[in-house]
């Protein structure tokens, strides 16, 4: 009995290729990891066939929400930063240097410009809170209190010629917002933008 | 040497366990995952008249008896004439692909026949080189601007009531592209086209 020895099985498994694999898959993500921005505003895009991507930098976003409240946003800190010297030299737009440095860090923002800065002093959720609930927020586009005008003018002055402007809008706006917006920009001469929508296919 | 044979070097078992580490890495992979954003949202350039130029010459133009106005009323509705509106009657049709990309394709059949053949005639020359990829890609995009922008090719007025949404502004966008127009624009809705909507309202209830 016992000539026949059952042969020990070698349990460890080589996981060195595996984990070749891995780093690269992990280099990849990293590599080409774009955090997906918070956007405290929840704005549904319309589909559409169109298949041109958006420019990646030096984009300035107009949001308009279901409910017509505009917001806007600009894709980096630095912009902000230009664009909020800008406002305070020609717009008489009234921030410490502490509101300032809040508000480069903003994700979104939207209210008119006297409510900016005790807007800039909450928290942050109650900041989008504020944007999601108050019937006040938004930054005002009508034809009495035009300031999506004098905010695209700024960043069109603060960011050059070659600012890309988007508009991304909820796809149950009503056309009647769209062309309040549409007409500031008509009236400060920016002719040419983007309209963000998801891709659909063609039916 | 002094070791000969009687002080036996121990054999060391060289093999790491990766485990702990391929857990790790694992971890970071799906954190990266999700995290990542790789669909960029598209998008759609559009260019709006300026209000600087008197488009009164553009204007008459497009009131040729090749322009299509379409009107976007409420709850999805979509109305439309071919021609003069003051004289052409207008029609309700609906969105997509059996409403107003039937009338747009019949009107604008001559050059959608045309990109077809350009589209076959650059399928034809898919080349893997990035190069002539590019090239031929310009050349392909040139010539169906080209074709967009020809005689043949009618243009289209959009009319968007305040009552139509977003959605439907971009929809019928979309069929502007589909159907290969290349002259399009937004314009204002005003009284006299709800008046025109109210009759075709009216005449089809009549009618019914």
């Amino acid at each position: 009995m016992g000539r026949f020895k059952v042969k020990k099985q070698d349990t460890f498994i080589d996981m060195t290729p595996m984990s070749d694999v891995m780093v690269l898959l992990l280099t990849f993500f990293m590599l080409t990891a774009t955090f997906v921005k918070d956007e405290p505003v929840k704005v549904v895009a319309p589909g559409s066939v169109s298949e041109i991507k958006i420019p990646e930098s030096n984009l300035l976003t107009i949001f308009v929400q279901k409910n017509g409240k505009v917001f806007m946003n600009m894709d980096s800190p630095k912009s902000m930063e230009r664009l909020a010297k800008e406002m305070k030299k020609s717009h008489g737009l009234r921030l410490t240097n502490e509101q300032t440095k809040e508000f480069i860090q903003v994700p979104m923002f939207g209210s008119s410009k006297s409510q900016l800065a005790s807007w800039l002093k909450l928290e942050s959720a109650e900041r989008n809170s504020y944007l999601n609930d108050n019937p006040k927020a938004g930054i005002p586009c009508d034809s009495i209190n035009d300031e999506l005008k004098d905010w695209v003018g700024a960043a069109r002055a603060a960011c050059g010629e070659d600012m890309g402007i988007a508009i991304k809008a909820d796809k149950n706006t009503s056309y009647a917002v769209i062309k309040k917006v549409m007409d500031s920009l008509r009236s400060i001469h920016e002719n040419r933008y983007n309209l963000i929508t998801a891709l659909k296919n063609e039916e | 040497m002094a070791k000969t044979g009687n002080s036996k070097q121990k054999k060391m078992n060289a093999r790491v366990d990766f485990t702990p580490m391929v857990d790790m890495i694992m971890l970071l992979v799906t954190f990266f995952m999700l995290c990542t954003t790789l669909i960029k949202p598209q998008t759609m350039e559009i260019a709006m008249p300026s209000d600087v130029e008197t488009d009164a010459q553009n204007q008459t133009q497009v009131a040729a008896n090749k322009a299509i106005t379409v009107l976007l009323g409420g709850d999805n509705t979509l109305y439309y004439c071919i021609g003069n509106p003051t004289e052409a009657p207008f029609k309700k049709t609906t969105y997509g692909k059996d409403g107003i990309r039937q009338v747009l394709m019949k009107q604008n059949a001559e050059a959608l026949k045309k990109v077809q053949e350009l589209k076959d005639k650059f399928a034809l020359e898919q080349s893997s080189d990035p190069e002539t990829f590019k090239k031929n890609k310009e050349a392909f995009q040139a010539a169906l601007k080209e074709i967009k922008e020809g005689k043949e090719t009618p243009s289209v007025i959009i009319r968007p009531s305040d009552a139509a949404t977003y959605d439907n502004l971009m929809s019928i966008l979309d069929e502007m592209q589909i159907c290969s127009i290349g002259k399009y624009v937004i314009d204002k809705f005003t009284p006299t086209e709800q008046g025109y909507i109210d009759t075709v309202e009216g005449g089809g209830a009549a009618a019914q």
